[in-house]
């Protein structure tokens, strides 16, 4: 593992509102961790506050890296290193916040904002902001654009996109940047079963194929059960349980979280 | 009427001889307002773009003093512009008063808070993911301010249409602080002004053609331009 992530005590108010409290937690191994809970329970907060994307009004997050080179390939690549740029300063010991950092993350929000221009330019953005190669920026746009099957649209305005369309290109834009750790709020909802199963695949694939840490909000459980190795439940801005997929779904500790996963809750 | 169409023909026969009088008037007209434009255009994007992205104490007074100058009256810009550029006044001792320079500074004041104003509504109406989107994806503060202001290009482009639109068609101002003097400072619309008033209307009415073509073209590339903005929503 290279990047990982420890979340310690972090909280936050909007407009006097506690949205989140104390929550605490190390992402320190690869893999999918699914935050879930109730609406309201403080899940997206959490994660734009895990992704630096806002500032918690207390606690902290630390990035680490452990100074293990590795790899992102995209599509089977294994060779591909990540290029100098997205490299964080401080190696080896608690990462700085500054854009080193943040460009070894990403976060693809809810609603992708989509920028009005080409499906290509699009997903190329994250490349050109590095200072990547047009060449190189070519070659990793076409196979994120591939592994989304939205290859045969590169040329089409991005705004003409459907809503299934738009969040796997949100996905391709993503991950054609190779981030260490992958936050996604909510990527399929109001999405039809055809491309909530390309984005799943798509996801199950950088697992596969990356030592990488995906960190994604879903409402829907068996998504979770599909998809995570490692569940968060959460509940009025805390982190009230938590467990690896197959122990979170048949025993879970907690009374909330046993009442969410059959259904029983109402909220 | 007969004088009208007489005016007419006339008219057409100074255009399509490429008078040389006239051409000099055409090409004085678009170097003023050009000049004015870019001056207008690259403090407008400025001062817009600060506006848009910045907050700061009175900026809500600021906005709404940019929208009122937007319909200043051009009479009083160059009123204003001749007090300062006039023997007594605290520029005077420049000598711009009735040259072209004169004439760009008054026009320039004019187009700026149309640039600046339709600028920052440009920007702030570019939806905020775009700006969270950007970040997230690795972009430096100027990287996201540049992706921002390329969201809002049809805007911005349709403030700058619309600022040489006001220049172009803009007599008072030019008048006052240019002199109208001929060969040096006279333009299209000054001379419509004067050459009406002699009476001389083939002239007048050529540059009144002239300009209601340039007029057509700038709104027909404001059209354009805001098509092509919606189109692909």
């Amino acid at each position: 593992m290279g990047l990982s992530l420890t979340a310690s005590n972090v909280s936050k108010s909007y407009n006097g509102k506690v949205v989140l409290t104390d929550c605490s937690y190390s992402f320190n191994t690869c893999g999918i961790y699914i935050l879930m809970g109730p609406n309201g329970s403080g899940k997206s907060t959490f994660l734009r506050i895990c992704a630096l994307l806002e500032e918690p009004d207390g606690g902290e997050v630390k990035f680490i890296d452990d100074n293990t080179p590795h790899s992102l390939p995209l599509a089977g690549d294994t060779t591909l290193p990540i290029p100098p740029l997205a490299r964080g300063g401080l190696r080896g010991g608690v990462l700085k916040n500054d854009i080193r950092l943040k460009r070894r993350i990403t976060l693809l929000l809810p609603k992708i904002g989509v920028f009005n221009t080409t499906v290509f330019n699009n997903v190329a953005y994250g490349l050109n902001v590095r200072g990547m190669k047009s060449r190189e920026v070519e070659d990793k746009v076409y196979r994120a654009l591939e592994l989304v099957g939205l290859n045969d649209k590169k040329d089409q305005n991005a705004l003409s996109l459907s809503s299934g369309e738009a969040q796997r290109l949100g996905i391709a834009r993503a991950m054609v940047i190779e981030p260490e750790i992958f936050f996604l709020d909510e990527p399929t909802a109001s999405l039809d079963p055809h491309s909530t199963t390309i984005i799943e695949e798509a996801i199950t694939k950088l697992k596969e194929n990356n030592r990488l840490t995906i960190i994604m909000v879903t409402h829907n459980i068996f998504q979770a059960q599909r998809l995570a190795d490692m569940v968060l439940f959460m509940y009025d801005g805390r982190i009230v349980d938590h467990g690896p997929n197959k122990e979170f779904f048949e025993k879970p500790k907690d009374e909330r979280a046993y009442r969410f996963i059959t259904g029983q809750m109402v909220y | 009427m007969e004088t009208i169409i007489e005016g007419f023909r006339r008219a057409f026969i100074l255009i399509f001889n490429l008078d040389a009088e006239l051409l000099s008037i055409i090409f004085l007209s678009l170097k003023v307002s050009g000049l004015a434009l870019i001056i207008a255009t690259v403090t407008g994007l400025l001062v817009g773009a600060h506006i848009g992205f910045r907050q700061f104490p009175l900026k809500g007074m600021i906005i709404s003093l940019m929208n009122t100058f937007m319909g200043f009256p051009p009479v009083v810009v160059g009123l204003f512009v001749y007090l300062i550029l006039s023997r007594s006044g605290p520029l005077g001792f420049m000598g711009l008063l009735y040259t072209p320079s004169a004439m760009v500074t008054a026009q320039t004041i004019l187009a700026f808070p149309i640039v600046a104003s339709l600028c920052h509504s440009a920007i702030i109406s570019v939806d905020p993911i775009i700006k969270q989107s950007s970040t997230t994806l690795g972009a430096t503060p100027v990287q996201v301010t540049i992706m921002v202001m390329k969201e809002a290009r049809y805007g911005i482009m349709s403030g700058v249409i619309a600022a040489f639109g006001r220049v172009m068609a803009e007599v008072g101002a030019i008048l006052i602080v240019g002199g109208n003097i001929a060969g040096y400072t006279r333009v299209m619309t000054t001379t419509i002004a004067l050459e009406t008033d002699k009476g001389n209307f083939e002239l007048a009415l050529a540059l009144g053609i002239i300009l209601l073509t340039i007029s057509l073209v700038i709104n027909l590339g404001l059209h354009f331009v805001q098509r092509k903005g919606t189109a692909r929503r």
